[in-house]
């Protein structure tokens, strides 16, 4: 499974957001690769079966096939762990 | 120091507590300022960091109190680095769930994954919440830095 971790530029947020995703995965065992990429790749993406990003962005990232979640908290692995369970498993 | 890597991102002068600024844009720019004070950026890259708060929105207010300003590699980067401020008074940032912004954080980098051992030292340091409340209320530069 593939999952795109998104921010404006996709060398800070972005990152940060995709190691805690990549924490979180594991800790549930789902397989997955998370790639940390700027809003331009994410909306000329294709084979994401995830996006995550901020709510700010989200408003940006409609009309793509991937499902989109939304992070408030970027460091509250409890939020990514709730999001990402009801979605993933 | 356990965070060998932060210690090194922030380079003399890029540290100030009690910042005044009047609104986000300028609180951006203030972080952006002391990239450019501590050798990393030009000031064309503070004129990126505030554009992409235009373009974008408040979307790199990450937790709450915290924003991480950045734009991206380009020529305005002399070199990775970090600069932080925090705020005398809270500022609006218009992020719904993250707002008011106490603390930002300018963050320029040289490319796109040079510096990720130094994001996940900056995520481990900002997912403690004793020591974002000891970033919030360090009374000078010192404080901050005996923290990395």
């Amino acid at each position: 499974m593939k999952i795109i971790a998104v921010c404006g530029m996709g060398i800070g947020t972005s990152v940060l957001l995709k190691m805690n995703a990549e924490k979180v995965l594991a800790q549930l065992g789902i397989e997955a690769t998370v790639e940390a990429t700027d809003m331009k790749t994410a909306r000329e993406s294709r084979d994401a079966q995830v996006i995550l990003t901020t709510p700010d962005l989200a408003q940006l990232l409609t009309g793509l096939p991937s499902e989109v979640i939304t992070i408030d908290h970027f460091f509250d692995l409890e939020e990514l762990t709730k999001k990402l369970s009801a979605s993933l498993l | 120091m356990a965070f060998a890597k932060l210690a090194e991102a922030f380079a003399e002068h890029s540290i100030r507590v009690a910042a005044v600024a009047l609104d986000r844009e300028h609180a951006v720019e203030l972080s952006g300022d002391l990239l450019v004070a501590s050798g990393r950026a030009t000031p064309q890259y503070v004129s990126e960091m505030v554009e992409v708060l235009e373009t974008h929105g408040p979307y790199f207010v990450i937790a709450p109190g915290i924003a991480l300003a950045h734009s991206k590699p380009s020529e305005a980067v002399m070199s990775t680095g970090l600069s932080l401020i925090t705020l005398a008074e809270p500022i609006e940032f218009q992020n719904l769930a993250n707002d008011p912004v106490r603390m930002v954080i300018g963050l320029c980098a040289v490319d796109h994954d040079s510096h990720i051992e130094l994001l996940a030292e900056l995520s481990a340091l900002l997912s403690d919440e004793p020591t974002v409340n000891s970033l919030l209320n360090a009374v000078d530069t010192e404080h901050i830095r005996d923290l990395f």
